[in-house]
Protein backbone atom coordinates (compact mmCIF):
# COMPACT_ATOMS: atom_id res chain seq x y z
CA UNK A 1 0.00 0.00 0.00
CA UNK A 2 1.24 3.49 -0.80
CA UNK A 3 1.97 5.66 2.24
CA UNK A 4 -0.59 8.40 2.79
CA UNK A 5 -1.46 11.35 4.99
CA UNK A 6 -4.57 11.33 7.15
CA UNK A 7 -6.66 14.30 8.21
CA UNK A 8 -9.92 14.30 10.11
CA UNK A 9 -12.20 17.11 8.96
CA UNK A 10 -14.47 18.74 11.52
CA UNK A 11 -16.45 20.94 9.12
CA UNK A 12 -17.27 20.98 5.41
CA UNK A 13 -15.11 24.02 4.48
CA UNK A 14 -12.17 22.36 6.22
CA UNK A 15 -12.73 19.13 4.27
CA UNK A 16 -12.98 21.06 0.99
CA UNK A 17 -9.76 22.94 1.71
CA UNK A 18 -7.93 19.67 2.34
CA UNK A 19 -9.38 18.09 -0.81
CA UNK A 20 -8.53 21.17 -2.87
CA UNK A 21 -4.92 21.27 -1.71
CA UNK A 22 -4.09 17.68 -2.65
CA UNK A 23 -5.16 16.42 -6.09
CA UNK A 24 -4.52 12.83 -5.02
CA UNK A 25 -6.65 13.11 -1.88
CA UNK A 26 -9.64 10.82 -1.35
CA UNK A 27 -12.60 11.15 0.96
CA UNK A 28 -12.71 8.45 3.65
CA UNK A 29 -16.19 7.52 4.85
CA UNK A 30 -16.60 4.00 6.20
CA UNK A 31 -13.68 2.83 4.08
CA UNK A 32 -15.32 -0.51 3.32
CA UNK A 33 -14.49 -0.25 -0.38
CA UNK A 34 -11.70 2.34 -0.43
CA UNK A 35 -9.46 0.69 2.18
CA UNK A 36 -9.93 -2.67 0.47
CA UNK A 37 -8.87 -1.18 -2.88
CA UNK A 38 -5.92 0.59 -1.26
CA UNK A 39 -4.64 -2.73 0.08
CA UNK A 40 -4.51 -4.16 -3.43
CA UNK A 41 -3.10 -0.97 -4.96
CA UNK A 42 -6.10 -0.21 -7.19
CA UNK A 43 -6.52 3.03 -5.23
CA UNK A 44 -3.34 4.95 -4.33
CA UNK A 45 -4.35 8.18 -2.59
CA UNK A 46 -1.70 10.44 -1.08
CA UNK A 47 -4.11 11.81 1.52
CA UNK A 48 -7.26 10.55 3.17
CA UNK A 49 -9.74 13.14 4.39
CA UNK A 50 -11.88 11.43 7.03
CA UNK A 51 -15.37 12.95 6.87
CA UNK A 52 -17.18 10.81 9.42
CA UNK A 53 -17.22 13.54 12.04
CA UNK A 54 -18.80 16.09 9.72
CA UNK A 55 -22.31 17.18 10.77
CA UNK A 56 -23.86 15.36 7.80
CA UNK A 57 -25.26 12.38 9.69
CA UNK A 58 -28.95 13.29 9.91
CA UNK A 59 -32.07 12.16 8.08
CA UNK A 60 -34.68 14.88 7.89
CA UNK A 61 -38.18 15.11 6.46
CA UNK A 62 -38.18 18.02 4.00
CA UNK A 63 -40.86 20.73 3.95
CA UNK A 64 -42.52 19.15 0.92
CA UNK A 65 -42.65 15.70 2.50
CA UNK A 66 -39.53 14.17 0.98
CA UNK A 67 -36.40 13.11 2.81
CA UNK A 68 -32.94 14.63 3.02
CA UNK A 69 -30.30 12.05 3.91
CA UNK A 70 -26.91 13.35 5.06
CA UNK A 71 -23.89 11.94 3.25
CA UNK A 72 -22.31 10.40 6.34
CA UNK A 73 -25.45 8.58 7.49
CA UNK A 74 -24.48 4.93 7.74
CA UNK A 75 -26.27 2.27 5.76
CA UNK A 76 -27.55 0.83 9.05
CA UNK A 77 -29.00 4.12 10.22
CA UNK A 78 -30.62 4.65 6.83
CA UNK A 79 -32.24 1.21 6.78
CA UNK A 80 -33.57 1.44 10.35
CA UNK A 81 -34.99 4.97 10.04
CA UNK A 82 -38.78 4.88 10.56
CA UNK A 83 -39.47 7.54 7.90
CA UNK A 84 -37.40 5.68 5.31
CA UNK A 85 -39.19 2.42 6.14
CA UNK A 86 -42.60 4.11 6.04
CA UNK A 87 -42.22 6.38 3.00
CA UNK A 88 -39.69 4.46 0.85
CA UNK A 89 -39.69 0.84 2.09
CA UNK A 90 -37.86 -0.35 -1.06
CA UNK A 91 -34.92 1.83 -0.04
CA UNK A 92 -34.72 0.23 3.41
CA UNK A 93 -35.03 -3.23 1.82
CA UNK A 94 -32.32 -2.44 -0.74
CA UNK A 95 -29.88 -1.30 1.92
CA UNK A 96 -30.63 -4.33 4.10
CA UNK A 97 -30.03 -6.60 1.09
CA UNK A 98 -26.49 -5.28 0.72
CA UNK A 99 -23.28 -6.45 2.39
CA UNK A 100 -23.36 -7.61 6.05
CA UNK A 101 -24.39 -6.07 9.36
CA UNK A 102 -20.77 -5.16 10.07
CA UNK A 103 -20.26 -3.42 6.73
CA UNK A 104 -23.61 -1.61 6.90
CA UNK A 105 -22.56 -0.15 10.26
CA UNK A 106 -19.40 1.26 8.69
CA UNK A 107 -20.51 2.26 5.17
CA UNK A 108 -21.92 5.72 4.45
CA UNK A 109 -24.52 6.67 1.84
CA UNK A 110 -22.13 9.11 0.13
CA UNK A 111 -19.54 6.38 -0.14
CA UNK A 112 -22.14 3.93 -1.37
CA UNK A 113 -22.74 6.14 -4.42
CA UNK A 114 -19.00 6.31 -5.16
CA UNK A 115 -18.11 2.65 -4.59
CA UNK A 116 -16.31 0.97 -7.46
CA UNK A 117 -17.31 -2.02 -9.52
CA UNK A 118 -16.52 -5.51 -8.23
CA UNK A 119 -15.45 -6.69 -11.71
CA UNK A 120 -12.59 -9.11 -11.08
CA UNK A 121 -10.41 -7.55 -13.78
CA UNK A 122 -10.76 -4.10 -12.24
CA UNK A 123 -9.52 -5.50 -8.93
CA UNK A 124 -6.62 -7.44 -10.47
CA UNK A 125 -3.58 -5.28 -11.17
CA UNK A 126 -2.03 -8.02 -13.30
CA UNK A 127 -4.84 -7.67 -15.88
CA UNK A 128 -5.75 -4.92 -18.34
CA UNK A 129 -8.81 -2.81 -17.46
CA UNK A 130 -10.02 0.31 -19.26
CA UNK A 131 -11.64 1.59 -16.10
CA UNK A 132 -8.46 1.32 -14.06
CA UNK A 133 -5.90 1.89 -16.85
CA UNK A 134 -7.53 3.76 -19.76
CA UNK A 135 -6.76 2.22 -23.13
CA UNK A 136 -5.42 -1.05 -21.74
CA UNK A 137 -8.39 -3.13 -22.89
CA UNK A 138 -11.30 -5.07 -21.39
CA UNK A 139 -10.65 -8.78 -20.81
CA UNK A 140 -14.19 -9.28 -19.48
CA UNK A 141 -15.73 -9.08 -22.95
CA UNK A 142 -14.09 -12.36 -23.92
CA UNK A 143 -13.40 -13.62 -20.39
CA UNK A 144 -15.28 -13.95 -17.12
CA UNK A 145 -18.45 -11.91 -17.55
CA UNK A 146 -21.38 -13.92 -16.28
CA UNK A 147 -22.24 -11.08 -13.89
CA UNK A 148 -21.58 -8.24 -16.31
CA UNK A 149 -23.74 -5.61 -17.96
CA UNK A 150 -26.50 -6.17 -20.52
CA UNK A 151 -27.63 -2.53 -20.75
CA UNK A 152 -25.67 0.61 -21.64
CA UNK A 153 -22.31 -1.14 -21.87
CA UNK A 154 -19.76 -0.74 -24.65
CA UNK A 155 -16.83 -2.83 -25.89
CA UNK A 156 -14.67 -0.61 -23.66
CA UNK A 157 -16.26 -1.77 -20.39
CA UNK A 158 -19.01 -4.17 -19.39
CA UNK A 159 -18.71 -3.80 -15.60
CA UNK A 160 -21.79 -3.30 -13.43
CA UNK A 161 -22.37 -0.89 -10.57
CA UNK A 162 -22.62 -2.96 -7.38
CA UNK A 163 -24.91 -0.80 -5.24
CA UNK A 164 -28.30 -2.01 -4.01
CA UNK A 165 -29.12 1.32 -2.37
CA UNK A 166 -28.56 3.18 -5.63
CA UNK A 167 -31.23 1.11 -7.41
CA UNK A 168 -33.93 2.28 -5.00
CA UNK A 169 -32.60 5.84 -5.14
CA UNK A 170 -32.83 5.75 -8.94
CA UNK A 171 -36.46 4.64 -8.78
CA UNK A 172 -37.31 7.51 -6.45
CA UNK A 173 -35.65 10.36 -8.41
CA UNK A 174 -32.93 11.01 -5.83
CA UNK A 175 -30.89 14.20 -6.13
CA UNK A 176 -27.26 14.32 -5.01
CA UNK A 177 -26.12 17.52 -3.27
CA UNK A 178 -22.45 18.42 -3.16
CA UNK A 179 -20.16 21.27 -2.23
CA UNK A 180 -16.97 22.52 -3.80
CA UNK A 181 -14.75 25.46 -2.84
CA UNK A 182 -16.82 27.48 -5.35
CA UNK A 183 -20.20 26.69 -3.80
CA UNK A 184 -22.96 24.12 -3.76
CA UNK A 185 -24.38 22.03 -6.57
CA UNK A 186 -26.97 19.36 -7.28
CA UNK A 187 -27.09 16.41 -9.64
CA UNK A 188 -30.15 14.25 -10.21
CA UNK A 189 -29.05 10.63 -9.83
CA UNK A 190 -30.03 10.14 -13.49
CA UNK A 191 -27.22 12.55 -14.44
CA UNK A 192 -24.81 11.63 -11.64
CA UNK A 193 -23.34 8.58 -13.37
CA UNK A 194 -21.79 9.10 -16.79
CA UNK A 195 -22.50 6.89 -19.79
CA UNK A 196 -19.71 4.35 -20.39
CA UNK A 197 -18.88 5.31 -23.96
CA UNK A 198 -15.15 5.08 -24.60
CA UNK A 199 -14.22 6.54 -21.18
CA UNK A 200 -15.24 4.00 -18.52
CA UNK A 201 -12.65 5.50 -16.13
CA UNK A 202 -14.84 8.62 -15.89
CA UNK A 203 -17.66 7.44 -13.67
CA UNK A 204 -19.52 10.43 -12.25
CA UNK A 205 -20.34 14.03 -13.11
CA UNK A 206 -19.14 15.15 -9.68
CA UNK A 207 -16.68 18.05 -10.09
CA UNK A 208 -13.09 17.51 -9.03
CA UNK A 209 -12.57 18.17 -5.32
CA UNK A 210 -16.31 18.00 -4.58
CA UNK A 211 -17.75 16.53 -1.40
CA UNK A 212 -21.15 14.85 -1.46
CA UNK A 213 -23.18 16.39 1.38
CA UNK A 214 -26.64 14.84 1.05
CA UNK A 215 -29.09 12.84 -1.01
CA UNK A 216 -32.60 14.24 -1.31
CA UNK A 217 -35.64 12.15 -2.14
CA UNK A 218 -38.55 14.18 -3.47
CA UNK A 219 -41.97 13.28 -2.05
CA UNK A 220 -43.38 10.19 -3.81
CA UNK A 221 -46.62 8.79 -2.38
CA UNK A 222 -46.28 5.82 -4.76
CA UNK A 223 -43.09 4.84 -2.93
CA UNK A 224 -45.03 3.91 0.21
CA UNK A 225 -45.96 0.73 -1.66
CA UNK A 226 -42.58 -0.35 -2.94
CA UNK A 227 -40.31 -3.37 -2.80
CA UNK A 228 -36.75 -4.37 -3.55
CA UNK A 229 -35.98 -7.86 -4.81
CA UNK A 230 -32.45 -9.14 -5.20
CA UNK A 231 -31.15 -12.31 -6.82
CA UNK A 232 -27.68 -13.54 -5.92
CA UNK A 233 -25.61 -16.68 -6.02
CA UNK A 234 -25.99 -17.39 -2.32
CA UNK A 235 -28.80 -16.53 0.08
CA UNK A 236 -27.11 -13.57 1.75
CA UNK A 237 -23.96 -11.44 1.83
CA UNK A 238 -23.30 -11.42 -1.90
CA UNK A 239 -23.60 -8.90 -4.70
CA UNK A 240 -26.65 -9.05 -6.95
CA UNK A 241 -26.67 -10.82 -10.29
CA UNK A 242 -29.91 -8.97 -10.89
CA UNK A 243 -32.14 -6.81 -8.73
CA UNK A 244 -35.16 -4.57 -9.03
CA UNK A 245 -36.78 -1.74 -7.11
CA UNK A 246 -40.45 -1.30 -7.89
CA UNK A 247 -43.27 0.95 -6.69
CA UNK A 248 -46.80 0.63 -7.99
CA UNK A 249 -50.07 2.50 -7.66
CA UNK A 250 -52.92 0.51 -9.20
CA UNK A 251 -56.44 1.94 -9.34
CA UNK A 252 -59.34 -0.18 -10.65
CA UNK A 253 -56.94 -2.55 -12.34
CA UNK A 254 -55.14 0.26 -14.16
CA UNK A 255 -51.54 1.34 -13.54
CA UNK A 256 -51.83 4.90 -12.25
CA UNK A 257 -48.14 5.29 -11.45
CA UNK A 258 -45.16 2.97 -11.52
CA UNK A 259 -41.47 3.21 -10.70
CA UNK A 260 -38.95 0.62 -11.85
CA UNK A 261 -35.20 0.47 -11.59
CA UNK A 262 -32.79 -2.41 -12.24
CA UNK A 263 -29.54 -3.30 -10.48
CA UNK A 264 -26.51 -5.33 -11.59
CA UNK A 265 -27.32 -4.91 -15.28
CA UNK A 266 -25.42 -1.71 -16.14
CA UNK A 267 -22.57 0.58 -15.12
CA UNK A 268 -25.09 2.52 -13.04
CA UNK A 269 -28.40 1.91 -11.32
CA UNK A 270 -30.72 1.57 -14.32
CA UNK A 271 -34.02 3.43 -14.32
CA UNK A 272 -36.42 1.48 -16.53
CA UNK A 273 -38.06 4.44 -18.23
CA UNK A 274 -39.28 2.48 -21.27
CA UNK A 275 -40.99 -0.07 -19.05
CA UNK A 276 -42.62 2.67 -16.97
CA UNK A 277 -43.95 4.37 -20.12
CA UNK A 278 -45.30 1.08 -21.43
CA UNK A 279 -47.14 0.38 -18.18
CA UNK A 280 -48.58 3.76 -17.23
CA UNK A 281 -52.31 3.98 -18.00
CA UNK A 282 -52.50 0.33 -19.03
CA UNK A 283 -53.83 -2.79 -17.34
CA UNK A 284 -52.05 -4.21 -14.28
CA UNK A 285 -51.75 -7.73 -15.64
CA UNK A 286 -48.91 -10.23 -15.88
CA UNK A 287 -49.05 -9.92 -19.70
CA UNK A 288 -48.65 -6.15 -19.51
CA UNK A 289 -45.81 -6.47 -16.99
CA UNK A 290 -43.98 -8.89 -19.28
CA UNK A 291 -44.50 -6.66 -22.30
CA UNK A 292 -43.15 -3.69 -20.35
CA UNK A 293 -40.07 -5.66 -19.32
CA UNK A 294 -39.55 -6.62 -22.95
CA UNK A 295 -39.80 -2.98 -23.97
CA UNK A 296 -36.99 -2.12 -21.54
CA UNK A 297 -34.87 -5.13 -22.37
CA UNK A 298 -35.19 -4.74 -26.15
CA UNK A 299 -31.98 -2.70 -25.98
CA UNK A 300 -30.12 -5.44 -24.09
CA UNK A 301 -26.81 -6.56 -25.57
CA UNK A 302 -25.65 -9.84 -24.16
CA UNK A 303 -22.32 -11.62 -24.05
CA UNK A 304 -21.97 -15.42 -24.28
CA UNK A 305 -22.34 -15.94 -20.53
CA UNK A 306 -24.74 -13.25 -19.31
CA UNK A 307 -27.78 -13.69 -21.53
CA UNK A 308 -29.62 -15.26 -18.60
CA UNK A 309 -29.97 -11.77 -17.14
CA UNK A 310 -32.55 -10.82 -19.78
CA UNK A 311 -34.81 -13.66 -18.66
CA UNK A 312 -34.00 -13.00 -15.00
CA UNK A 313 -34.94 -9.32 -15.18
CA UNK A 314 -38.11 -10.07 -17.13
CA UNK A 315 -39.15 -12.59 -14.49
CA UNK A 316 -38.31 -10.18 -11.69
CA UNK A 317 -40.45 -7.42 -13.22
CA UNK A 318 -43.45 -9.73 -13.62
CA UNK A 319 -43.08 -11.29 -10.17
CA UNK A 320 -42.59 -8.10 -8.19
CA UNK A 321 -45.26 -6.06 -9.99
CA UNK A 322 -47.71 -8.96 -9.63
CA UNK A 323 -46.94 -9.09 -5.91
CA UNK A 324 -47.48 -5.35 -5.51
CA UNK A 325 -50.75 -5.55 -7.49
CA UNK A 326 -52.05 -8.34 -5.26
CA UNK A 327 -51.09 -6.39 -2.15
CA UNK A 328 -52.96 -3.34 -3.42
CA UNK A 329 -56.15 -5.36 -3.89
CA UNK A 330 -56.05 -6.66 -0.31
CA UNK B 1 4.60 20.41 2.45
CA UNK B 2 5.50 16.80 3.02
CA UNK B 3 2.55 15.02 4.56
CA UNK B 4 3.15 12.96 7.63
CA UNK B 5 2.33 9.34 6.93
CA UNK B 6 2.23 8.30 10.57
CA UNK B 7 0.60 9.58 13.74
CA UNK B 8 0.74 9.05 17.49
CA UNK B 9 -2.76 7.91 18.42
CA UNK B 10 -4.63 6.87 21.52
CA UNK B 11 -7.02 3.95 21.19
CA UNK B 12 -9.69 3.18 23.77
CA UNK B 13 -9.91 -0.60 23.87
CA UNK B 14 -11.98 -2.54 26.39
CA UNK B 15 -12.01 0.56 28.60
CA UNK B 16 -8.23 1.00 28.59
CA UNK B 17 -6.33 3.72 26.77
CA UNK B 18 -3.36 2.71 24.65
CA UNK B 19 -1.09 5.33 23.09
CA UNK B 20 1.02 4.20 20.18
CA UNK B 21 2.59 5.55 17.01
CA UNK B 22 1.05 4.06 13.86
CA UNK B 23 1.83 4.16 10.19
CA UNK B 24 -1.47 5.34 8.65
CA UNK B 25 -1.64 2.12 6.66
CA UNK B 26 -2.14 0.10 9.86
CA UNK B 27 -5.60 -1.39 10.18
CA UNK B 28 -7.32 -1.60 13.54
CA UNK B 29 -6.99 -5.38 13.21
CA UNK B 30 -3.20 -5.24 12.83
CA UNK B 31 -2.88 -2.67 15.62
CA UNK B 32 -4.80 -5.00 17.97
CA UNK B 33 -2.92 -8.16 17.06
CA UNK B 34 0.58 -6.99 16.20
CA UNK B 35 1.00 -3.96 18.42
CA UNK B 36 -1.21 -4.47 21.46
CA UNK B 37 -1.03 -8.26 21.79
CA UNK B 38 -4.82 -8.55 21.67
CA UNK B 39 -4.78 -11.64 19.48
CA UNK B 40 -8.33 -12.78 20.26
CA UNK B 41 -9.49 -10.87 17.20
CA UNK B 42 -8.66 -13.06 14.21
CA UNK B 43 -7.44 -12.28 10.72
CA UNK B 44 -9.29 -14.35 8.14
CA UNK B 45 -9.60 -12.86 4.67
CA UNK B 46 -8.36 -9.34 5.48
CA UNK B 47 -10.83 -8.13 2.80
CA UNK B 48 -14.07 -7.63 4.73
CA UNK B 49 -15.54 -10.85 3.42
CA UNK B 50 -15.40 -13.31 6.33
CA UNK B 51 -16.17 -11.49 9.61
CA UNK B 52 -13.43 -13.21 11.66
CA UNK B 53 -12.06 -9.80 12.69
CA UNK B 54 -15.40 -8.44 13.97
CA UNK B 55 -15.14 -6.09 16.94
CA UNK B 56 -17.54 -3.56 18.44
CA UNK B 57 -16.88 0.10 17.65
CA UNK B 58 -18.98 2.49 19.74
CA UNK B 59 -21.16 -0.54 20.49
CA UNK B 60 -21.71 -1.48 16.87
CA UNK B 61 -20.12 -4.43 15.13
CA UNK B 62 -17.54 -3.65 12.47
CA UNK B 63 -14.83 -5.52 10.59
CA UNK B 64 -11.49 -4.34 11.97
CA UNK B 65 -9.61 -5.31 8.79
CA UNK B 66 -11.19 -2.45 6.82
CA UNK B 67 -11.06 0.05 9.67
CA UNK B 68 -7.87 2.09 9.81
CA UNK B 69 -6.34 2.37 13.28
CA UNK B 70 -5.85 6.11 12.84
CA UNK B 71 -9.55 6.49 12.05
CA UNK B 72 -10.43 4.57 15.22
CA UNK B 73 -9.06 7.21 17.58
CA UNK B 74 -11.77 8.63 19.83
CA UNK B 75 -14.02 5.62 19.48
CA UNK B 76 -14.79 2.96 22.06
CA UNK B 77 -13.54 -0.39 20.84
CA UNK B 78 -14.58 -3.67 22.41
CA UNK B 79 -12.80 -6.87 21.41
CA UNK B 80 -13.50 -10.45 22.40
CA UNK B 81 -11.11 -9.92 25.35
CA UNK B 82 -13.49 -7.29 26.70
CA UNK B 83 -16.92 -8.91 26.52
CA UNK B 84 -16.81 -11.04 29.71
CA UNK B 85 -17.33 -9.57 33.20
CA UNK B 86 -14.19 -10.85 34.90
CA UNK B 87 -14.60 -14.62 35.21
CA UNK B 88 -18.27 -14.39 34.24
CA UNK B 89 -18.59 -15.19 30.56
CA UNK B 90 -20.86 -13.10 28.39
CA UNK B 91 -24.17 -14.96 27.85
CA UNK B 92 -23.30 -15.29 24.15
CA UNK B 93 -19.95 -16.88 25.00
CA UNK B 94 -21.70 -19.25 27.42
CA UNK B 95 -24.29 -20.18 24.80
CA UNK B 96 -21.58 -20.97 22.23
CA UNK B 97 -19.94 -23.24 24.85
CA UNK B 98 -23.21 -24.89 25.89
CA UNK B 99 -24.29 -25.64 22.34
CA UNK B 100 -20.92 -26.30 20.64
CA UNK B 101 -21.24 -23.28 18.38
CA UNK B 102 -17.85 -23.94 16.80
CA UNK B 103 -15.43 -26.60 15.70
CA UNK B 104 -11.91 -25.24 15.17
CA UNK B 105 -12.78 -21.97 16.91
CA UNK B 106 -10.99 -19.60 14.57
CA UNK B 107 -14.12 -17.67 13.55
CA UNK B 108 -15.60 -17.81 17.06
CA UNK B 109 -14.39 -14.45 18.46
CA UNK B 110 -15.90 -12.72 15.43
CA UNK B 111 -19.07 -14.80 15.66
CA UNK B 112 -19.47 -13.92 19.36
CA UNK B 113 -18.90 -10.19 18.86
CA UNK B 114 -21.27 -10.20 15.91
CA UNK B 115 -23.95 -12.15 17.83
CA UNK B 116 -23.77 -9.73 20.78
CA UNK B 117 -24.56 -6.91 18.36
CA UNK B 118 -27.23 -8.90 16.50
CA UNK B 119 -29.14 -9.41 19.75
CA UNK B 120 -28.89 -5.70 20.57
CA UNK B 121 -29.90 -4.66 17.04
CA UNK B 122 -32.93 -6.91 17.19
CA UNK B 123 -33.89 -5.63 20.63
CA UNK B 124 -33.66 -2.09 19.23
CA UNK B 125 -36.16 -3.02 16.52
CA UNK B 126 -33.87 -3.19 13.51
CA UNK B 127 -35.35 -5.07 10.54
CA UNK B 128 -33.24 -7.34 8.32
CA UNK B 129 -33.32 -8.62 4.76
CA UNK B 130 -35.26 -11.62 6.10
CA UNK B 131 -37.99 -9.35 7.52
CA UNK B 132 -41.16 -9.72 5.46
CA UNK B 133 -42.48 -6.21 6.10
CA UNK B 134 -39.94 -3.54 7.04
CA UNK B 135 -42.50 -0.79 7.66
CA UNK B 136 -42.36 0.37 11.29
CA UNK B 137 -46.07 -0.34 11.78
CA UNK B 138 -45.38 -4.02 11.09
CA UNK B 139 -43.42 -4.24 14.36
CA UNK B 140 -40.29 -6.18 15.17
CA UNK B 141 -40.00 -9.69 13.74
CA UNK B 142 -39.36 -12.67 16.01
CA UNK B 143 -35.68 -13.58 16.10
CA UNK B 144 -36.36 -16.79 14.18
CA UNK B 145 -33.66 -19.11 12.83
CA UNK B 146 -34.15 -17.48 9.43
CA UNK B 147 -33.64 -14.00 10.94
CA UNK B 148 -30.53 -15.18 12.81
CA UNK B 149 -29.03 -16.75 9.68
CA UNK B 150 -29.56 -13.54 7.72
CA UNK B 151 -28.27 -11.25 10.48
CA UNK B 152 -25.20 -13.46 11.06
CA UNK B 153 -24.43 -13.88 7.35
CA UNK B 154 -21.39 -11.60 7.61
CA UNK B 155 -19.58 -14.26 9.67
CA UNK B 156 -18.38 -17.26 7.75
CA UNK B 157 -17.49 -20.57 9.43
CA UNK B 158 -15.37 -22.84 7.29
CA UNK B 159 -16.02 -25.78 9.61
CA UNK B 160 -19.71 -25.33 8.93
CA UNK B 161 -20.87 -25.11 12.54
CA UNK B 162 -23.79 -22.96 11.47
CA UNK B 163 -26.54 -25.17 12.91
CA UNK B 164 -25.10 -24.86 16.43
CA UNK B 165 -24.22 -21.20 15.96
CA UNK B 166 -27.85 -20.38 15.14
CA UNK B 167 -28.98 -22.31 18.23
CA UNK B 168 -26.43 -20.52 20.42
CA UNK B 169 -27.52 -17.09 19.22
CA UNK B 170 -31.16 -18.03 19.78
CA UNK B 171 -30.43 -19.23 23.33
CA UNK B 172 -28.46 -16.11 24.19
CA UNK B 173 -31.19 -13.91 22.75
CA UNK B 174 -33.83 -15.74 24.78
CA UNK B 175 -31.88 -15.33 28.03
CA UNK B 176 -31.39 -11.65 27.18
CA UNK B 177 -35.16 -11.23 26.80
CA UNK B 178 -35.78 -13.01 30.13
CA UNK B 179 -33.27 -10.72 31.87
CA UNK B 180 -34.94 -7.67 30.36
CA UNK B 181 -38.38 -8.86 31.45
CA UNK B 182 -37.13 -9.74 34.94
CA UNK B 183 -35.67 -6.26 35.28
CA UNK B 184 -38.91 -4.60 34.15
Amino acid sequence: MREFGYERASDVPGALALLGAAPDARVLGGGTNLVDLMKTGVERPGLLVDVRELPLDRIEVTDDGGLRIGATVTNSDLAVDPEVRRRYPALAEAVLAGASGQLRNMATVGGNLLQRTRCGYFADLSKPCNKREPGSGCPAVTGEHHNHAILGATEHCVAVHPSDMGVALAAFDAVVSYETAEGTGELPLADFYLAVGSTPHLETALPSGALITAITLPPAPVAARSRYRKVRERASYAFAIGSIAAALDVRDGVVHEVRLAFGAVASRPWRAWAAERALTGGPATAEAFAAAADAELAAAQTLPDNGYKVTLMRNLVVALLTELTEEASR
Amino acid sequence: MALSTSSAITLNINGEKHTLPVDHRTTLLDALRERLDLTGTKKGCDQGQCGACTVLVDGRRAVSCLQLAVASEGREITTIEGVAQGEQLHPVQQAFLDLDGYQCGYCTPGQVCSAIAVIEEHAAGWPSAATTDVRPEAGVPELSAEEIRERMSGNLCRCGAYVSIVQAVAQAAASNTEDTEAAA
